[in-house]
């Protein structure tokens, strides 16, 4: 008896390590995916749109990265990439970082630690090469310089202690760029020490890339190649998707309608659908008549039915939350009661109402006088649905507004000039971390802070926040000044849409982020099982 | 006759230096540049950036230097850089014209093909049940949206077939050659064809009733002489308007047929490039599409001359 427990032990044991063998990835295969539309560059540090980091991000490497495996990005899952180790000095001022070696570009040419010096001189500013348009700026405004220590060390000088830099540094958008090609080229022949290289991008056509034989990762990556096929046309892509001519969707631009139809198609799709840290939110011209006057401001946050937002365009699945992505995907959510508390977030959305009422009241406006305004969105469906039900909400409260469907060129610049007095927004957060979102949206000055809201006593909380390295009471500063920003009408949210993003049975090692759209995409780790 | 011709030449050089100078004015009153979307699509707007593409791409020049510029280049066979793509304009614009120009003609040829003989029938079995199933489905040719019978056609290969002909430049076999170009010819081609059809009909019936077919017929000539030498002879001059009117339209049809079936040509381009307002690029389709429709024109009434021995071009 003994010894058929013992055998069975073994046979167990053999098992249990022959198992991840059997289930080793398989090499080989080109995954095909349709891209939503054609990006405008094929460089990453110019573009603002995660259109242009799902099909270059293989190309790049940072210097650390959200863990490719993990769905959820936490500083604790941030892994080495072109740095094989880092260190904060004693006073929090000064990272390390201590780069792999034997890397090379895609041309052959070794990378060193002078790349990541120009990579960042260029990105804050301090290099006679300029980027066509450098939209992240503001996240290396803590940072002084970036210094090197030979061939394979880089530090980064900070004014004060940011402990957030890292995040910045493991995302999407912080590829290390090569000196030696000019941002002209990269925007059309990208240069990456990544996983795959760049074949070629023909706009509105295809994006292709291939297998970098001499990846510093050792039996990575496991594709031959990728392809983008660009299908603007969200029906032919999901045909394409549903007859198996493409591999993939694009990732978390199936909507939630669409999705029941390639469930029905495609029964064995796997299909995950999750938050990917966008906000739809009003922005609210303060500077003029008739919102600046903070009770009318008030009055709209608390008209908001946001349940019925989620329910009529997402079918339920969205969530409610401040600025910060709600929980538990969200790692700086403020706590439910915390929330619910915030005027306009209780559930009773008549008494909510009732109360907005009587502010309209105040501000001279009642049944006999209407409020007439325009809500100003682009001319997208994800700007345009919510707007219209915002429309319909604020009737309520004795608001008519009218919809004025703004083309995408003009959208920005008219925001720019306060040419409007509501406004439906979009703001999308490629890292869940206070530094980015707050700075970005809500700092005095900031070149995304379209409503121009500034409150220097929540400044002074931003700053605060940034330097705490202690997680526990950064996250109490942090839900603090949510709080404060909701109160303050600064830019209402409505809600934080989920998205779907589907695949066949056969592509494994694909992990869908729930706090960012940006980050997650090197590819490196997936195979075809075919 | 060649005096003729040669007034019609320089009337069209005159009616493209117009159709130019229209087009370069009408794009810059559309509000918004390629900065300013630029600038949109990175969700901010900084002055300082943007004065400088602007003047890096040479937007900050007058308007009249900038036609000047463009026309200039023109004259040289220099097409000027896709503001977006930074190449030159005519390595994304000639690589993309024979699959819209194989796309067009296509979709002419079956207009052509179906809509004559099927008005020819249609016009001789006038009263029939056969007529009236022809007139019902030259009227729905003409009432389905293209898009819509391009998603239609591709759920319906995906839901018979478990594919569907998903454009690949390089296709493998004839029958994916033909599946790739002739089902999106065949979308767009339908309206045109009901088009043709009709008219093809309406044409017939008025020359059938002519004293000379009845004598045609009296003097003992088969039908298919009477039908095909006699009175389609006769009844093709409108056609021929029709089919050139519709093939300097095709264009508009392929922007929807090209963006259906993902085909990359240059309506689908030129809507993409006009969303960028990528002006070479724009301005140089336009150009070029403007240039076709006055030549197929000319085309047709020179036809005219060899196809109706009445008809004679005099000065």
């Amino acid at each position: 008896m003994r010894s058929v427990r013992t055998l069975a032990a073994v046979m167990l044991s053999l098992l249990a390590a022959l198992g991840p063998a059997l289930a080793a990835e398989k090499q080989g295969g080109i995954l095909r995916l349709y891209h939503r539309d054609s990006p405008g560059s094929a460089s990453i540090h110019e573009g603002a749109t995660y259109s242009m980091n799902v099909p270059f991000m293989p190309v790049f490497n940072n210097l650390v990265i959200y863990n490719q495996t993990i769905a959820q990005n936490s500083m604790d899952d941030i892994v080495p990439d072109l740095a094989d180790s880092w260190a904060w000095s004693s006073d929090n001022k000064t990272l390390t970082f201590k780069l792999h070696h034997g890397v090379t570009w895609h041309d052959g040419k070794p990378f060193t630690s002078a790349d990541v010096q120009c990579t960042f001189d260029m990105l804050m500013g301090k290099s006679p090469q300029k980027f066509r348009q450098n939209p992240r700026k503001s996240w290396y405004d803590q940072v002084n310089e970036v210094t090197t220590n030979g061939d394979f060390e880089a530090s980064f000088h900070l004014k004060r202690p940011q402990p957030a830099l890292l995040a910045l540094l493991a995302s999407g958008y912080t590829p290390v760029y090569p000196c030696h090609v000019s941002p002209a080229d990269m925007r059309t022949h990208p240069i990456g020490t990544g996983p795959f290289k760049f074949v070629e991008f023909k706009a509105n056509e295809s994006i292709k890339l291939v297998r970098n034989e001499n990846y510093f990762k050792k039996g990575l990556p496991h594709l031959d190649g990728i392809e983008f096929t660009i299908t603007p046309n969200r029906s032919t892509a999901i045909l394409g998707f549903v007859s198996g001519q493409f591999d993939m969707t694009f990732p978390t631009e199936v909507s939630i309608p669409l999705l029941k139809d390639v469930k029905s198609q495609a029964p064995n799709a796997v299909c995950v659908v999750e938050p990917n840290n966008v906000s739809t939110n009003i922005i609210i011209n303060s500077s003029s008549p008739p919102f600046d006057n903070l009770d009318i401001r008030r009055a709209l946050a608390l008209a908001l039915d946001r349940k019925a937002f989620i329910s009529i365009l997402f079918e339920g699945q969205g969530d409610i939350g401040g600025t910060m992505e709600p929980a538990p995907q969200g790692l700086w959510a403020m706590p439910k009661e915390m929330l619910e508390a915030i005027p306009g977030y209780g559930p009773d959305v008549n008494a909510n109402r009732d109360e907005a009422r009587k502010l309209m009241q105040k501000a001279g406006y009642g049944p006999d006088k209407h409020l007439a305004v325009k809500v100003s969105t682009r001319n997208i469906p994800v700007y345009r649905d919510p707007a219209v039900i915002l429309i319909d909400q604020i009737k309520s409260i004795y608001i008519d507004a009218e919809l004025d469907v703004v083309d995408t060129a003009q959208w920005f610049p008219k925001v720019a000039r306060k040419d409007y007095a509501l406004g439906l927004n979009l703001t999308g957060n490629a890292v869940d971390d206070p530094d980015q979102s707050f700075y970005e949206n809500y700092s005095c000055g900031s070149e995304r802070n379209y409503t121009n809201y500034c409150n220097k006593d929540i400044e002074k909380l931003f700053d605060q926040q940034s330097v705490e390295t202690d997680v526990a009471k950064r996250k109490k500063l942090v839900w603090e000044i949510d709080q404060k920003l909701q109160e303050d009408v600064a830019r209402p949210i409505i809600f934080h849409a989920r998205t779907g993003t589907c695949w066949q049975p056969y592509v494994k090692g694909v992990t869908v982020m729930v706090n960012s759209s940006y980050n997650g995409y090197r590819y490196e780790d997936v195979w075809l099982d075919r | 006759m060649f005096a003729y011709i040669v007034r019609r030449l320089v009337l069209m050089l005159v009616t493209l230096f117009g159709i130019s100078v229209i087009i370069f004015v009408l794009l810059r009153i559309v509000p918004g540049n390629i900065v300013d979307i630029l600038f949109a699509a990175a969700g901010y707007v900084d002055p300082a950036d943007k004065a400088h593409l602007e003047h890096d791409l040479g937007l900050d020049q007058s308007i009249v230097m900038q036609y000047l510029h463009w026309i200039g280049g023109l004259a040289r066979g220099d097409l000027g850089y896709s503001y977006v793509s930074e190449k030159p304009a005519l390595d994304e614009i000639l690589p993309r014209i024979p699959i819209t120009a194989r796309l067009a003609g296509l979709a002419l040829m079956f207009s052509a093909s179906i809509g004559i003989p099927l008005g020819v029938i249609s016009a001789v079995h006038q009263g029939t049940r056969l007529d009236y199933a022809l007139r019902v489905v030259s009227l729905s040719g003409l009432s389905l949206p293209s898009f819509w019978l391009g998603l239609l056609i591709l759920m319906a290969s995906v839901s018979l077939f478990g594919t569907m002909p998903i454009f690949n430049p390089h296709p493998k076999t004839w029958a994916e050659a033909i599946a790739i170009y002739c089902v999106p010819a065949m979308a767009v081609g339908f309206r045109s064809a009901a088009l043709t059809m009709r008219i093809t009909r309406s044409s017939m019936l008025e020359i059938l009733r002519q004293d000379y077919i009845r004598t045609a017929r009296a003097k003992g000539a088969s039908e298919a002489s009477i039908n095909y030498r006699h009175a389609l002879k006769n009844a093709i001059l409108p056609v021929i308007t029709v089919i050139g009117i519709e093939a300097a339209f095709l264009i508009g049809g392929l922007i929807v047929t090209e963006t259906v079936f993902n085909i990359p040509g240059i309506a689908r381009y030129l809507v993409e490039a006009l969303r960028w307002r990528d002006y070479p690029i724009v301005q140089n389709l336009v150009m070029l599409i403007a240039v076709v429709v006055v030549f197929t024109n000319f085309t047709v009434d020179m036809l005219y001359a060899a196809i109706d021995p009445r008809i004679r071009y005099t000065d």
